[in-house]
């Protein structure tokens, strides 16, 4: 495997995380991932919302928009079908895309934009001091359920795959590697691309550490998972507790992306051409109203 | 009875297919060259309700539907009770007698009932068909033109499967033509002049088109959802992206991006969409990304009156999300103005860098307005995108430069070696972040004078109001929006009248040009007129410039205001 260098991905500006907090591995294996496919950093718009983890876009060369709570999914979209020459890459938390985003998530994957989406997935609401999110196991402990977890956890893999994505992956923080393999199919696949990384949370979520999901862990590509077949995917996706499955569950590479399908996205969007209209178009305009 | 203008009123349910006659009677006026305008007053229901349309056509370019009718064409029996009273006298009620039973007949009122049964060839029996035969009988009373109307229904059929339908409404046409006997001369004729008939929602369309607008995403929402309707027919032949959402946060959010991104963007909804919208809003001020936001406003609060109109959402606009940040309010007054200031407000977003809101309302986004061809014209729309840098030297790019005007030079990305983050928390000229851990008071101060700076110069460009009228008036009208047309009628009424009367109508909302209270302060007795409870711009003005306008004229029913109705209550201040 050739060294590949990412200080081309990287940016004087020191992350704000905790020590140990599993967004450095991911924002280290998206780094990588870029560098791997040698993409040049001026192409790249990195989008996220509102968290700890959603603090990215700072951390790693290239451009960035960091929006609000929720919002990076459409506003990443509205980017990449008003440009799609630009490597557009979504990243949050999973309070941030699968809380008060989640809509928009649903939406994103029915949708199918050429879009990675990589979400810091730590079960927790980090920003805000640790509450429950979606993702929160049943019974767990936090600030905001002190007494455990009344609700159960949302899966977003299954989530993503109902919804249509066609590229649903998990990753692990702790799994450098292979997650920046993955990560670089997700960007190399067209349409819209879910890489879900469970990234530990070391302040606040005392249950999902790194240690329990070592002992749980294991790769798809080890089982023989076919990821094109998406029965299998849902099943291994039901997977929790006992044996954590990382790696590609679905990839549909016959379904077009939407910047393929929509005919002014398709000829190349809209940024890089003369906004004024003809002098024949203007005149036609009004005809209608005649 | 008025001469040289007509108003026709067709009541009916949703289903009867009220719009399409109003439909056929505007472009037919129009392509006569006569001035129309054309209200639709309708339920949120798809059957059934009460709707009515009420359209006037005249020789001369008309502002308003005006008020009771010349002609009433009821399309069932409830809508003939409903609506019967309110003809003129010397009117006309025109009506289908197999759907109509008329009783007892007012005396000064013509009636005119013609059997759909009777009168339909076999092949045109279906009860839709009664619009045709009525329409043909309007046409004969008033003395429009028979075969331009034939020309009109043919063009609207037109296609070759629509070749047959355009004869069976032809065929229908003329049995209602010849079998009416009575005709009056309302004294309109034929004109040499040139008309598009266009509502607000359209003019805003074509003209951010013409503006250069290139992506427009919305929700549907009334009275906005037409505005979606054209974008999306026009997509791709003027090379937009236009898309429909999952919903109103979606839609400003996608929008906020392709700003970003670099293309002009705009999207539109109504009050309750644009109070999902606020957050993003005040993103795009804190981003400095341009976005133009269309609230067409309808009756609130909540889901309030859908299809019905008010002026009720300025202070939403100006409160739209929280915290301090530039932006601008704008409100076309007509549909000439809708057209040029549509594509002025995203030339304000681009220029710069801040968020732009179009107030307009559900009578003037779905009032049908003739409109001399002339007056829309794209050669005087400009396109002004402000700096837009490709490459930087020295000491890097820094994206919220601390300028003179508050306005920093913007790249797009893709551009090579200009990287920055656009980030909605607050941010140094850089773009890193001060907020939480940093939290720097100075850079902070710095940030928020550099952004709210913008304001001084937006509104040091802002035209001031024109006053039109008399100069030394007994009353001074003061109205925005919509109500531009009814001031502008009901003063010609007041000045037969006799009485001196001009009118101030603002348009440039906000931020508020202070000169405007030393213009009204000139006056003596000036009144308000907005289409709300609580006076919403005399608020504002006071607010901004301490000048207190203590008379109005407020209407907050969900129905617009009409000549007659705003003349008796302008009286009371005389
Ligand atoms: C509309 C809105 N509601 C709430 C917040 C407060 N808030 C900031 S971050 C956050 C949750 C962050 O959790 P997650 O997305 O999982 O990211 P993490 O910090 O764990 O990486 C919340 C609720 C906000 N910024 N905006
Ligand atoms: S609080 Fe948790 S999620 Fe946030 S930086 Fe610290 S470890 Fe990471």
């Amino acid at each position: 495997m050739p060294v590949v260098d990412i200080k081309k991905y990287q940016v004087e500006l020191n992350p704000t995380w905790c020590p140990g907090c599993g967004d450095y591995g991911l924002l280290r294996g998206l780094q990588t991932a870029l560098a791997k496919l040698d993409i040049d950093p001026s192409r790249v718009v990195i989008v996220s919302g509102i968290g700890c983890s959603s603090n990215l876009p700072h951390f790693i060369k290239g451009y960035g928009y960091h929006s609000l709570h929720g919002r990076s999914l459409p506003t990443a979209q509205g980017i990449k079908m008003a440009n799609p020459d630009l490597l557009v890459i979504a990243a949050g938390g999973d309070g941030d895309g699968y809380g008060i985003g989640v809509g928009h998530f649903v939406h994103a994957c029915r949708r199918n934009l050429d879009i990675t989406y990589v979400v810091m997935n730590n079960q927790i609401y980090g920003l805000t001091t640790g509450q429950t999110s979606p993702t929160s196991d049943f019974g767990s402990k936090t600030k905001s359920s002190p007494d455990g977890n009344y609700e159960f956890g949302l899966n977003p893999i299954l989530v993503a795959i109902a919804s249509g994505a066609t590229f649903v992956a998990r990753t692990f923080s702790g799994e450098p590697e292979h997650m920046s393999e993955i990560i670089a199919k997700a960007i190399q696949h067209r349409g819209f691309a879910l890489v879900d990384d469970i990234s530990p949370c070391v302040t606040y979520n005392k249950k999902n550490t790194y240690q329990w999901f070592k002992e749980r862990i294991y790769k798809l590509e080890d089982v023989g998972h076919n990821p094109y077949d998406i029965s299998q995917a849902m099943q291994r996706a039901s997977e929790w507790e006992d044996k954590i499955p990382i790696g590609i569950f679905y990839i549909n590479p016959d379904k077009p992306s939407h910047d393929q399908i929509d005919p002014v996205i398709r000829d190349g969007g809209v940024v890089n051409k003369p906004i004024e209209l003809t002098e024949e178009q203007k005149k036609e305009i009004l005809q209608a109203f005649l | 009875m008025e001469q040289g203008e007509v108003i026709i009123r067709v009541a009916g349910s949703a289903g009867d297919g009220v719009a399409s006659v109003g439909d056929t009677l505007s472009k037919l006026a129009s392509r006569s060259g006569l001035g129309v305008c054309a209200y639709n007053s309708y339920q949120s229901v798809i059957r059934g309700g009460f709707v009515w349309l009420q359209i006037r056509i005249s020789n001369e370019k008309v502002y308003t539907h005006g008020d009771n009718p010349h002609i009433l064409i009821p399309l069932n029996q409830a809508e003939y009770e409903r609506h019967k009273d309110s003809v003129l006298p010397g009117g006309f009620i025109v009506y289908n007698e197999d759907k109509v039973k008329v009783t007892e007949k007012r005396s000064d009122v013509n009636y005119v009932g013609l059997s759909l049964r009777q009168l339909a060839p076999e092949q045109a029996k279906q009860p839709i068909m009664q619009n045709t035969l009525l329409v043909g009988s309007v046409v004969k009373i008033t003395g429009l033109d028979r075969d331009l109307l034939e020309d009109v229904v043919r063009k609207s059929f037109g296609g070759k499967k629509g070749e047959e339908v355009a004869k069976a409404n032809i065929d229908v046409i003329n049995a209602g033509y010849n079998n009416t006997n009575i005709t009056y001369d309302f004294g309109i004729r034929k004109q040499n002049k040139q008309y598009y008939v266009i509502t607000g929602n359209y003019a805003i369309a074509t003209g951010a088109v013409i503006g250069g607008c290139k992506f427009y995403s919305a929700y549907p929402m009334t009275p906005a959802t037409s505005i979606l309707h054209w974008f999306s027919a026009n997509a791709k032949k003027y090379g937009i992206v236009v898309k429909q959402l999952e919903d109103e946060i979606a839609v400003i959010n996608a929008a906020i991006g392709a700003g970003f991104a670099g293309a002009r963007a705009m999207c539109a909804t109504s009050g309750g969409g644009f109070s999902l919208m606020t957050e993003a809003i005040g993103s795009a001020g804190m981003t400095e990304t341009p976005i133009v936001v269309v609230n067409s406003m309808r009756g609130g609060p909540s889901t309030g009156l859908p299809t019905k109109t008010e002026q009720g959402d300025l202070f939403q606009a100006l409160g739209a999300s929280q915290g301090e940040y530039p932006k601008a309010i704008i409100a076309p007054k007509d549909v000439v103005s809708c057209f040029y200031l549509a594509p002025e407000a995203l030339n304000l977003a681009e220029r710069y860098q801040m968020p732009v809101i179009l107030l307009i309302d559900f009578l003037l986004s779905n009032g049908y307005y003739g409109v001399y061809t002339s007056e829309l014209d794209p050669s005087k729309i400009k396109i002004e995108r402000g700096e837009i840098i490709t490459s930087v030297n020295g000491d890097g790019y820094h994206r919220y430069k601390d300028t003179p005007t508050g306005v920093s030079p913007r790249v797009l990305p893709g551009t090579p070696e200009t990287y920055y983050v656009a980030a909605t928390d607050e941010h140094d000229e850089k773009g890193i972040l001060i907020s939480d851990i940093f939290t720097d008071e100075v850079k902070r101060k710095k940030m928020m004078e550099k952004r709210m700076r913008k304001m001084e110069h937006v509104v040091k460009e802002f035209p001031l109001p024109t006053v039109e009228g008399d100069e030394k008036p007994d009353i001074t009208l003061v109205g925005w929006g919509s109500t531009y047309g009814v001031i502008k009628e009901t003063a010609q009424l007041l000045r037969k009248e006799k009485v001196k009367v001009n009118h101030i109508h603002v348009e440039y909302l906000y931020p508020v040009k202070k000169e405007i209270s030393d213009i009204l302060s000139k006056y003596k007795n000036v009144v308000i007129v907005e289409n709300n409870y609580s006076s919403q711009y005399a608020k504002l003005l006071r607010m901004e410039t301490g000048y207190h306008i203590d008379k109005s004229i407020l209407k907050y029913d969900g129905e617009p205001f009409t000549p007659l109705y705003l003349l008796n209550e302008v009286k009371r201040y005389l």
